[in-house]
């Protein structure tokens, strides 16, 4: 009984946390409400004793959201909120696309006879998990981490001024035709290009 | 608290999360709401690992899996960010109407 009043209102916090997302005129406010969102979810993970999941997607999710709240500093109009924010496009069928997918899915969940299978009470949820992530599941716990690994790579590639032997087009121009001429092939445009003079603005 | 609630609830977190990926203009409140929708998915995976799997540890490790692959969309989608900053001066989808330089 006081799981499923915990579980609505943890609910009802994470739809509306949620919703504000895209209603409040400050993005940082914006990180925050999606910060408790997740919070909401962790806390449902809990209750459903998926205790590592709940307390994993806390954690992460503190820290992801101030990197996003950083990144929102960086680049946003209006981080204060001071003015009125509506950014937006496509704002109707937006709209219509999120309301579709929650009635299609929401009718795929309640027409679904769905497989009643529960947890047994008192099963060591936790302990069942690290031994599949250092048993039979390991190889895929393993490419987990291979793949964050190559993220970190390529965050860092895609987002440097220039990569480490100069700008990315160094090295691609072709020789001229004649002896110190222009070099050969199709001009490269430049294009609006900034980052090849300044070199980390 | 019964499955179909939980999945009613990630229906509904997800469909917001599309509304917003969909609507905003900027490009880092349009990874908020993708973000949104991979927490409306994993709501729904642990739902399902804690009500129809019988405590089978796979579950949670597909919900582990989303988590990984949320962190990698953040990383990714924020680097994509300053890349295209760095070449455009450009923080809206509007200024990009070509995927070239």
């Amino acid at each position: 009984m006081m799981t499923s009043i915990l579980f609505y209102a943890l609910s009802a916090l994470a739809i509306w946390s949620g919703w504000r997302v895209f209603r409040v005129d400050s993005m940082i406010r914006a990180t925050f409400a999606l910060m408790v969102s997740f919070i909401a979810v962790g806390a449902i993970a809990l209750l459903l004793s998926a205790d590592y999941i709940g307390v994993a997607t806390v954690f992460m999710m503190a820290v992801e959201m101030m990197v996003m709240g950083l990144f929102m500093i960086m680049f946003m109009m209006n981080p204060a909120g001071l003015n009125p924010m509506q950014m937006v496009h496509q704002y109707r069928f937006s709209i219509g696309a999120g309301v579709a997918s929650f009635v299609g899915l929401s009718v795929a969940v309640l027409t679904t006879a769905l497989p009643v299978s529960p947890l047994p009470p008192g099963g060591e949820t936790l302990r069942d998990l690290g031994t599949e992530l250092l048993g039979n599941s390991m190889l895929i716990f393993e490419t987990a981490g291979v793949t964050l690994l190559a993220t970190m790579v390529g965050a860092v590639v895609l987002s440097s001024a220039s990569g480490r032997f100069g700008s990315g087009s160094q090295g691609a121009q072709p020789p001229g035709l004649t002896e110190g001429g222009a070099p050969a092939g199709r001009k490269v445009d430049a294009g609006s290009g900034h980052s090849h003079h300044g070199g980390g603005h | 608290m019964t499955l179909t609630a939980i999945l009613i609830v990630s229906a509904a977190l997800f469909g917001i999360g599309l509304f917003g990926a969909l609507s905003q203009k900027s490009f880092v409140m349009l990874m908020m709401g993708l973000e949104l929708m991979l927490n409306g998915t994993l709501l729904a995976t642990v739902g399902f690992w804690a009500f129809t799997l019988a405590g089978l540890p796979k579950g949670q490790l597909l919900a582990i899996l989303i988590m990984a692959v949320m962190a990698v969309e953040l990383a990714i989608g924020f680097a994509l960010v300053v890349a295209v900053y760095r070449k455009r001066q450009a923080d809206v989808t509007e200024s990009l109407t070509t995927m070239k330089n």
